[in-house]
């Protein structure tokens, strides 16, 4: 079971990085560029484990280590290999 | 008095503290390493500044689970003096020591510099030796040092009287141009409700000698053993 997590800054937390990317694109002419959030995407491989429990554990897992919670939000999702 | 610095992999001002704490104010001081569980029987704890592992998936984050943590917030929640310093800082505020926490600064740019920080409160054992109002002078270096938290945790902090320093100008006043990383509030520094667990961004270990530019940095350890 692989777990695909996504961690990205809170909406009410300035993201300077995301802003500089946004710059860089406008100066690229992206000019439809509105806002870009910059996170982390982190591929989590477990074993032996069925979905219920995968859930219950990666969620854990987010909350205990990969993401914090004053200044991330994280999702995760789940693909059998 | 016993203190101890704590060492981890990628700390790198632990040697400072050191100095500080033995060679300049006469102090009994140990290294611990990250791997330890006892604290072997020191009367206050120093978490350095560095890149305690890598400061890989954020500043602190790791740290926080090292053994010697744990024997750190046993330390602090039984009321020992625990002073964090710039990555020793993230740390506490990853173990949930202090509230909030640290982000990369809004320039996005390493600042390396000195500061000027107003002490907001004597009453933690880190500022007891200062006095309410007075201005030091103390070296900031970090690339994540933006504190930030929600409004509900900033309104606690200053309606506890929990911000123990704050960036500011010449003048006292904590304005957009005293603040080297945009840190909400400017601030710099934080305890908990019990006083006796401060944070700071800024390296007092590196303000102990006039030689250097400033002995301002001494009142945080002396504040300590003298008060």
């Amino acid at each position: 079971m692989l777990a695909k997590v996504y961690i990205t800054p809170k909406k009410a937390i300035l993201d300077p990085q995301g802003k500089a990317i946004t710059h860089s694109l406008h100066t690229l002419d992206y000019t439809e560029v509105a806002d870009v959030r910059m996170g982390k995407y982190l591929e989590v491989r477990l074993n032996g484990m069925d979905r219920g429990q995968a859930e219950q554990r990666v969620e854990e897992m987010c909350r205990r280590l990969l993401a914090n919670s004053v200044i991330e939000d994280f999702r995760f999702e789940l693909v059998e290999e | 008095m016993k203190w101890g610095v704590i060492t981890f992999p990628g700390s790198l001002d632990n040697y400072d503290a050191l100095y500080s704490l033995e060679t300049v104010l006469g102090q009994q001081v140990i290294s611990l390493w990250h791997k330890d569980r006892d604290l072997k029987g020191v009367e206050a704890v120093v978490l350095p500044g560095g890149f305690s592992y890598g400061d890989y998936l954020r500043c602190g984050a790791l740290a926080r689970f090292s053994p010697v943590m744990q024997s750190v917030v046993e330390f602090a929640h039984a009321g020992g003096p625990v002073l964090g310093v710039c990555n020793g800082f993230q740390i506490l505020c990853e173990s949930g020591l202090l509230p909030g926490a640290l982000v990369r600064n809004r320039s996005l740019s390493f600042v390396c510099q000195w500061a000027r920080i107003k002490v907001e409160t004597t009453r933690t054992r880190f500022s007891a030796a200062c006095h309410t109002g007075e201005i030091l002078r103390i070296p900031v270096k970090h690339g994540e040092g933006c504190y930030v938290a929600d409004e509900a945790t900033l309104q606690t902090l200053e309606d506890q009287g929990q911000v123990v320093f704050r960036y500011v100008n010449e003048a006292g006043t904590a304005d957009e141009s005293s603040n080297p990383n945009g840190a909400l509030h400017n601030i710099a520094g934080l305890t908990n409700a019990r006083g006796n667990v401060v944070g700071l961004m800024p390296h007092p270990e590196h303000a102990v000698d006039s030689l250097l530019g400033s002995e301002d940095g001494r009142k945080l350890f002396s504040s300590v053993f003298a008060h």
